[in-house]
């Protein structure tokens, strides 16, 4: 027979010790990852800041540091996000619903909500690519020197088959990067709505479209926005699909119509970033501010939505 | 006998009885019901069961729910009665791998039917659940749910009719200066009662209750105990509940449900007094269950 083991064997204070350690090891790695943020955007914001005025919002490239500007740019990453939030929002939402609240719990679903959730991981430059290829060039289809033209090339609704460069090609291969981001989002938002509440509407007479139309969409509403805001914070930093799909580099003019060509902040700083004098990277200085201050923003909306609106359910 | 007219005859809210002022009764000791004339059948069941998967959760019960009277289905956790209710309305529609056979009617509509239009049953039997649920609407827009899905209603109307239904779920005099705040700022009893209201907006002849109490306070239980009694003359009333007591308060008809099986049903009074099986006795008296 072996005696039971006292309780306190081990000595209580090495072992307060070990907690405290911990606790500092903790503090340490946390101050080391937000401190190294907090460098990072000290530089930004030095190097950048003396550039930025208005002038700087509202006037075009230059060849001279001093008097370039952002304004093609922020116009140009205006018309990608307006793009593809019509394109994303409505496609991520209803694929959501779909999954969520009719499709059968089969085989097929489970195989396409697994896609979509790799599809999220998938590199944008792949995205770029597809989009090339599918909305660029019509996998070949047509002929890209001799585009079919529809409509008048000065007007707003003109129209070109193969897109080619076009900004709307852009937008559509920003769409296929934060498609999955939506869906999954929107699912998730979904899925928080307590079932009762599907059961007392469907109850009370409800079809299926009516629930979801009146009671799961608008109980799911606030979370479906924080997740599309998300999203379009995502696409709004995205530069590698754009370049894949032929975005400019250096513009003088903002789009006139779906085919004009384009640039957006990311591609102009990577512009700006890449020239040999010293003025133009605290150019691109004061492009990533605007930048980050536009994600901020976002990302700020997203958070009230969510602490405003999203209050419990049950 | 009663009012012959067939039980899918459109009936106004008018005919019906005021409901009970709002204020409760004190509790009353255990007490039971006292017989009421029997009426009609309103729901026939016969062969009836149920099926999960492979699992048989009904066993070819047979008993007919007598109508505008209040029916009570007892029986320990898991045997059957929230299925057998969600049957009635099937809800059991919206549940991978229910199945069931056998016969259940509402007057001359086969409930079972495959082709039968599902809208217009759940329009004709409310139904209300264990955990108040209330819309994250307005307490108007709570009750206008229903009947703004089955027709277009002039603002004055739904007025009217949304102030019947809260009257009628004695709730109106509690939410009558703020009936456009959330639902959910009421209390559990007074989202309870909402959602009483809510089913009884769309005028349905049966209410199916299950365990409406159960997530409730003693003083909001008696409360919902008086609202039932207080429906019972207009409405044909099925209830779930584990509460024995509850039962012999408010019932007039109780089935008693043993592992999917119908030990025995008839009236309250005769099943708690006099009951004709040993197993039912032992569960009235709090010997299991």
């Amino acid at each position: 027979m072996s005696r039971p083991v006292p309780l306190a064997t081990r000595p209580i204070g090495r072992r307060r010790l070990a907690d405290r350690a911990f606790k500092w090891a903790c503090a340490l790695v946390t101050f080391l990852s937000v401190g190294a943020l907090l460098v990072l955007l000290g530089a930004v914001v030095s190097q950048g800041l003396e550039h930025l005025d208005w002038d700087f919002l509202s006037t075009g490239p230059s060849r001279r540091p001093e008097r370039a500007g952002f304004h093609i740019a922020i116009v140009g990453s205006l018309w990608l996000m307006i793009l593809t939030a019509l394109f994303a929002l409505p496609l991520g939402v209803g694929t959501a619903v779909y999954l969520e609240e009719f499709a059968p719990k089969n085989r097929i679903t489970r195989f396409i909500q697994l896609n979509i959730a790799n599809l999220a991981g998938v590199p944008s430059i792949v995205y770029g690519m597809v989009a090339l290829t599918a909305f660029g060039r019509f996998w070949g289809l047509l002929s890209t020197k001799n585009p079919i033209e529809l409509g008048d090339e000065e007007s707003f609704f003109y129209l070109r088959l193969p897109f080619g460069n076009a900004v709307l090609t852009g937008a559509l291969a920003l769409t296929l990067v934060v498609l999955p981001v939506v869906v999954i989002a929107s699912q998730e938002a979904l899925r928080a709505v307590p079932p009762t509440l599907r059961q007392s509407s469907r109850a009370l007479g409800a079809t299926r479209w009516q629930t979801v139309a009146s009671v799961t969409l608008p109980a799911a509403l606030p979370g479906i926005m924080t997740g599309a805001i998300l999203a379009m914070s995502r696409a709004i930093g995205e530069a590698a699909p754009l370049l894949a799909v032929g975005a400019s580099l250096f513009m003088l003019f903002t789009p006139d119509n779906l085919m004009s060509q384009y640039t957006g902040m990311p591609l102009q700083i990577f512009n700006w970033a890449g020239r040999p004098q010293a003025e133009f990277h605290d150019v691109a200085a004061s492009g990533i501010i605007v930048l980050l201050g536009v994600l901020l923003t976002f990302n700020a909306i997203a958070v009230f939505i969510r602490a405003k609106f999203q209050k419990p359910l049950q | 006998m009663t009012d012959p007219a067939p039980i899918s005859a459109a009936r106004t809210h008018a005919e019906r009885s005021p409901a009970r002022p709002a204020r409760s009764a004190p509790p009353a000791p255990v007490s039971i019901a006292p017989p009421s004339e029997p009426t009609e059948t309103a729901i026939a069941v016969g062969g009836f069961s149920a099926w999960y998967g492979d699992f048989l959760a009904l066993d070819d019960l047979t008993f007919d729910i007598p109508r505008q009277r209040v029916t009570s289905l007892i029986g320990p956790s898991g045997c059957g009665k929230s299925t057998f209710l969600w049957w009635i309305n099937r809800m059991n529609d919206l549940v991978d791998g229910a199945r069931c056979d056998g016969r259940m009617s509402l007057g001359d509509v086969d409930l079972l039917d495959r082709k039968l239009d599902v809208v217009d049953l759940r329009r004709r039997v409310g139904m209300v659940f264990q955990k108040p649920n209330p819309f994250p609407k307005s307490i108007y827009n709570n009750i206008a749910f229903g009947p703004r899905l089955h027709a277009k209603w002039r603002r004055s109307d739904l007025d009217d009719l949304v102030e019947r239904s809260l009257r009628q779920a004695a709730l109106w005099d509690e939410v009558k200066d703020r009936l456009h705040k959330s639902a959910l700022s009421l209390s559990g009893g007074q989202q309870q009662r909402l959602c009483i209201a809510r089913a009884l907006a769309v005028e349905p002849d049966v209410l199916l209750m299950d365990e409406p109490a159960s997530a409730l306070d003693p003083k909001s239980t008696s409360r919902i105990e008086d609202l039932i009694r207080a429906l019972r003359d207009d409405y044909t009333i099925v209830i779930v509940t584990h509460n024995m007591q509850q039962a012999a308060r408010i019932s007039d008809q109780t089935v008693f449900f043993y592992e999917g099986r119908l030990i025995e049903w008839g009236p309250t009074t005769e099943l708690f007094t006099n009951p004709r099986e040993s197993q039912t006795e032992d569960y009235v008296t709090g010997r299991f269950g």
